[in-house]
């Protein structure tokens, strides 16, 4: 029998984890005083924003790491949280926009975290077009990483935004504003995601990697020298 | 001082080709001017509706108009090998991206005492010298903001064929807070600002300028090194 991988295991808890904290969340938690039943979907907008922003943060670190050591390894572990983040903002902006409608009577609003939160999901999907246009493997590197910190200025942005400016989101709440069967599944789901999120980035990093080293074979990398002549690129894209 | 003299020597040599080439303000220009007069067909001939949306077509204007101006600034040291030229010289990569940042910002300023007046004209907005003038002060911030990190995509794209599509396609999400701050700006300057807010919004496109400068400085270094 074939045995699993780490990533899958966590990949399945987290799955598990989703399916139970998603049930108190549904039937188990009581409905929120103002909004009603509408209120549950915070139980999975949450965890996806927060580790959303997680993810992004840490494909930053892997940039900054890619770019400092030129292995591919970080490059791919880079993209697989890049490509995470754009899938996870992309969910993130749905399911608000499903909440903005019956609390806020519209599907969109140009307040200034779904504005900020839109920039991060565009910027870095823009991030992963470059890649697919770059073709020498150490120049698709660091153009990338370098994309990927020029953008990264956004999500902190995305979070602190509605505490420095008025905003028709509300601010972050705290676990003593709210009830504890509410935090409960908030938190199962939390760390649902993130294990989920864990798995996703391994599996498209592996998958980068992979993709790196068949290049790697066909195309012998050129980097050159500090210091030297930068050698003709190319026509690319 | 060694960097600053670069820097001053590729902003000189920018404009030099610029004012003896000519063709690419010329056709900037005439792109603005187009762009100005297709929102108001666009429009149509509303006057107060295109009078409230006369901040927002002039920035618009000006954030297409970049794209072409930064993707062109690039494609001229590709020919005949120029940048390598630079770069062997050699001139520092971080003298070579705020020497190209702040001719491609001062080419952008140069569009606003044309374009701003054929919007004022346009849109029947009443503007005096005064207000002119502050428009085009908010004009400068948002070109810096526009330039910064639009000189160093425009670096990492130049080679690529696509570069139509991707230059936009980077630039454009991360300037909307340049967008949002200098329409913003520009509104209050136009038609009056009751509540106080421009400060905050002119606050807003400085700190903007701030972070992409000093980033994006840094960052060139490592995308001239790929060879760009």
């Amino acid at each position: 029998m074939k045995r699993l991988r780490w990533d899958a295991i966590i990949g399945l808890v987290g799955l598990l984890m989703l399916l139970v904290g998603s049930y108190i969340g549904l039937f188990a938690a009581p409905p929120e005083r103002h909004m009603g039943e509408v209120q549950r979907l915070m139980y999975v907008h949450v965890p996806t924003a927060w580790i959303s922003m997680l993810v992004l943060t840490a494909a930053f670190g892997f940039a900054i790491a890619s770019m400092w050591t030129g292995r591919p390894k970080w490059d791919a572990v880079m993209t697989g949280a890049t490509e995470t983040g754009v899938v996870l903002g992309a969910l993130l902006t749905v399911q608000g926009m499903i909440w903005a409608k019956p609390t806020w009577g519209v599907w969109w609003d140009w307040d200034v975290r779904l504005t900020t939160t839109l920039i991060m999901v565009l910027f870095f999907t823009g991030v992963l077009v470059l890649r697919s246009y770059v073709a020498e493997p150490e120049r698709r590197a660091t153009w990338s990483a370098v994309a990927v910190i020029v953008g990264y200025v956004d999500v902190p942005l995305v979070y602190f935004c509605v505490r420095w400016f008025r905003s028709l989101h509300q601010v972050q709440s705290s676990p003593e504003t709210v009830a504890s069967t509410m935090i409960t599944p908030l938190r199962i789901n939390a760390f649902a995601m993130l294990f989920l999120a864990i798995w996703f980035v391994a599996r498209r990093s592996r998958l980068e990697l992979a993709r790196l080293r068949r290049e790697s074979v066909a195309l012998p990398p050129r980097r050159a020298p500090r210091g030297t002549a930068v050698p003709e690129a190319p026509q690319e894209g | 001082m060694r960097v600053l003299g670069q820097i001053a020597t590729l902003v000189r040599k920018d404009l030099l080709l610029e004012w003896r080439g000519r063709t690419r303000g010329l056709s900037v220009v005439l792109f603005g001017i187009v762009t100005l007069l297709l929102f108001s067909f666009a429009v149509g001939p509303d006057s107060a509706a295109l009078r409230a949306g006369a901040a927002g077509f002039l920035v618009l204007a000006l954030l297409l108009s970049s794209t072409l101006a930064l993707s062109e600034g690039f494609r001229l040291e590709h020919e005949n090998h120029a940048l390598e030229g630079l770069l062997l010289a050699p001139v520092e990569p971080m003298a070579l991206y705020y020497g190209k940042a702040l001719s491609n910002t001062l080419f952008l300023i140069l569009l606003a005492p044309i374009l701003t007046p054929v919007a004022v004209i346009l849109y029947a907005v009443d503007a005096g010298p005064a207000t002119l003038v502050q428009v085009i002060g908010l004009w400068a911030l948002a070109a810096a903001g526009l330039s910064a990190p639009g000189t160093l995509f425009a670096a990492m794209t130049s080679r690529l064929r696509s570069q139509d599509v991707l230059l936009p396609l980077l630039l454009f999400p991360l300037v909307v807070p340049v967008l949002l701050g200098s329409v913003k700006a520009i509104a209050l300057v136009l038609g009056g600002d009751p509540m106080g807010q421009l400060s905050s919004w002119t606050v807003l496109l400085g700190a903007f300028d701030v972070i992409y400068w000093t980033l994006s400085g840094v960052l060139f270094t490592h995308v001239v090194e790929e060879g760009v």
